[in-house]
């Protein structure tokens, strides 16, 4: 097992998406994602596992697939990056609303509006706060590496499954253009019809058999008290993600006097901004979630008992701080530092930031 | 001879159809959606395709289509039908899907899916209704409403100059290389209506011969919304609908040739 690979984050996307035993991509070209669904088209995995890969007329065309693909049972997947997310936001809450696994892909690029194409974390409320219409959140998974984003393929199917909720893969224009090396995990066969049936022939829209009710795929009730209960059971399973499957990393944070707090491309600026800090003899640790919805409330709670402040180090005017506020409480100082616009900062900006805002401050 | 001899099981010449469940339907009386409903319980039945036939709904009138036929169902966004069916018919070529689609979904919000699903060829069949109004939000104008039609939303009645012109969306359909069979139909008589039929059961039929896209279009009555009892919607959507939208097949794949296109040599 184990292939070792030297990929950039966008290709490592596609090679995760067919080793783990997908169905069907669908998407729609943008930069700084273009190299998943052109990785995709170069492998030909049809030929290989049998998996679609279709290039769609336009990012809600390509979600709309997805919605429908996912509803007859199968494991589809699609990327693109953030005007193409707010294009999709209608099928995401469709999605989230019928309830069904996917995942999704933001290769996160600056905005507003068409913005840049450098990279950009400015997504962070869209993905985390619902995006679309209605109370729904996604499972929020923020890899900080080319070996994390093919990790989180996999991972993002198991919760999307467990949930049946759509899962986002929440990465940016640096890890989805650079290259490192990568483990790439063992392939996964595809399910066949049968075993789809066995697993979730209770909801999946693959043709009604003799020995079933026949199945309907919708987020429409038209009883108010009847969608109040569905919004309840939506809401359980997000407690429930908060319980069982928060993901953070905690760097030096054991005799931190300050504590950084970052995640995906910020968090790799963060760990060379918490050896320069230390070499300078300031006790800096960094605390990283990886799951940005479920939120690490609690580790971050915790450290707040502990250190004299933090600082939220994100690519955008400041956005997962306000999470971070709500979880450390206000007994010390949170402050933000951000570049914007796709612009990404350096560990010294960093270590000067830590040091004006909260040491001298 | 007394009425029990007469309504008596030997007597039976016709039955509902079995795919059809037992929930009231919710269109209004006189609305055309029932009767193609039940085509189209007809066809899946006498195809023997229930196991087999996924549908989706709309956003407008028909959204709840999935109540009242024995299949299974997945509800579309508005206009986003094909690109649902797409992603259905893709990951599952061994099913036959179809989506059920009116004029404001198909035609306005939904124009690029139906055009790039059809494109593609996808096989898969779409049922057109086109009653040339918004049913669902109360009347107003659709991309088919005719020029001078009076809707809630052109209460003087169509203007060019301020609404453009009325879509013949099927005919754009009819010049995709995608789609085998268009064809258009009704069903206010006896005689359309079995004729409807018979160009439902030929759609199915192609996407069981993975054809492409089939498509069907019904020109409708709303005579809620047009303000016409349904007799006189009827003779309204004859008189005012078919010179303009008429009736009869657009395209057969066996009449035409789409081999016009040919792929650069590489």
């Amino acid at each position: 097992m184990g292939e070792l690979r030297l990929m950039k984050g966008n290709e490592v996307v596609a090679e995760a998406a067919i080793r783990c035993g997908c169905d069907a991509y669908f998407g729609y070209p943008i930069t700084p994602q273009s190299e998943v669904m052109e990785t995709l088209m170069d492998r030909e995995p049809w030929n290989e596992t049998g998996m679609v890969v279709l290039q769609a007329e336009s990012e809600i065309a390509s979600i709309h697939m997805i919605y429908g693909a996912a509803a007859s049972g199968k494991k589809v997947i699609t990327s693109s990056s953030s005007p193409g997310i707010s294009l999709m936001a209608e099928g995401i809450s469709y999605i989230a609303g019928a309830e069904l696994p996917c995942v999704i892909v933001n290769v996160q690029r600056g905005g507003p509006g068409l913005g840049t194409i450098q990279p950009s974390q400015a997504d962070y409320f869209q993905s985390t706060k619902g995006g679309g219409h209605g109370d729904y959140r996604l499972i929020v998974l923020a890899p900080s590496s080319v070996q994390e984003t093919n990790d989180f393929v996999e991972l993002g199917f198991k919760l999307a499954f467990k949930y049946r909720n759509p899962a986002m893969i929440l990465t940016d224009g640096v890890i989805g253009q650079m290259m490192e090396k990568v483990v790439l995990a063992d392939y996964i066969p595809r399910l066949s019809d049968e075993e789809i049936n066995e697993k979730y022939g209770s909801w999946a829209t693959n043709g009604r058999k003799a020995n079933r009710q026949r199945n309907i795929i919708t987020s429409l009730e038209m009883d108010s008290v009847k969608m109040e209960n569905n919004n309840i059971r939506f809401q359980e399973k997000f407690a429930q993600m908060e319980e069982e499957d928060v993901l953070f990393e905690e760097i030096q944070c054991e005799d931190a006097d300050y504590v950084l707090v970052a995640f995906g491309s910020s968090s790799r600026i963060c760990q060379k901004a918490v050896d320069l800090a230390r070499e300078k003899g300031i006790k800096v640790g960094l605390l990283r979630p990886i799951t940005l919805f479920p939120f690490p409330k609690k580790p971050i709670a915790a450290l707040a008992k502990q250190v004299k402040g933090m600082l939220v180090v994100e690519m955008n005017a400041g956005q997962m701080i306000e999470d971070v506020q709500l979880a450390a409480g206000c007994a010390i100082p949170v402050k933000h530092f951000g570049r914007m616009g796709g612009v990404i900062p350096s560990p010294g900006e960093v270590v000067a930031a830590l040091e004006q805002k909260l040491i001298g401050g | 001879m007394e009425l029990k001899d007469i309504i008596n099981p030997n007597n039976l010449v016709y039955e509902k159809p079995k795919l059809l469940t037992e929930n009231t339907m919710h269109y209004c009386p006189g609305c055309s959606h029932g009767v193609v409903h039940k085509l189209l319980a007809e066809v899946i039945e006498d195809l023997g395709i229930q196991d087999k036939t996924i549908g989706v709904s709309p956003v407008g009138c028909a959204v709840f289509a999935y109540n009242y036929i024995e299949i299974d169902w997945q509800e579309a966004a508005h206009g986003r039908a094909p690109a649902v069916a797409t992603g259905i018919a893709r990951t599952n070529p061994d099913k036959v899907v179809f989506t059920y689609q009116g004029d404001g979904d198909l035609a306005s919000i939904g124009a690029a899916e139906i055009l790039h699903a059809c494109n593609r060829g996808e096989n898969m069949v779409v049922i057109f209704v086109n009653n040339g109004i918004y049913g669902m939000t109360g009347g107003q104008m659709a991309p088919t409403t005719l020029i001078g039609q009076v809707t809630a939303t052109t209460p003087n009645g169509r203007d060019v100059g301020r609404n453009g012109y009325p879509l013949k969306i099927t005919e754009l359909i009819a010049q995709l290389p995608g789609t085998s069979y268009v064809t258009r139909q009704s069903v206010h008589t006896p005689a359309t209506i079995r004729k409807c039929k018979k160009a439902i059961a030929k759609a199915f039929q192609a996407a069981l011969d993975k054809k492409g896209t089939s498509f069907v279009e019904v020109v409708s009555t709303c005579n809620m919304n047009w303000k016409m009892t349904p007799v006189k919607a009827n003779e309204w959507m004859v008189d005012n609908m078919f010179p303009f939208y008429v009736p009869g097949d657009l395209k057969d794949s066996s009449k035409t040739d789409p081999a016009s296109y040919t792929a650069l040599k590489n």
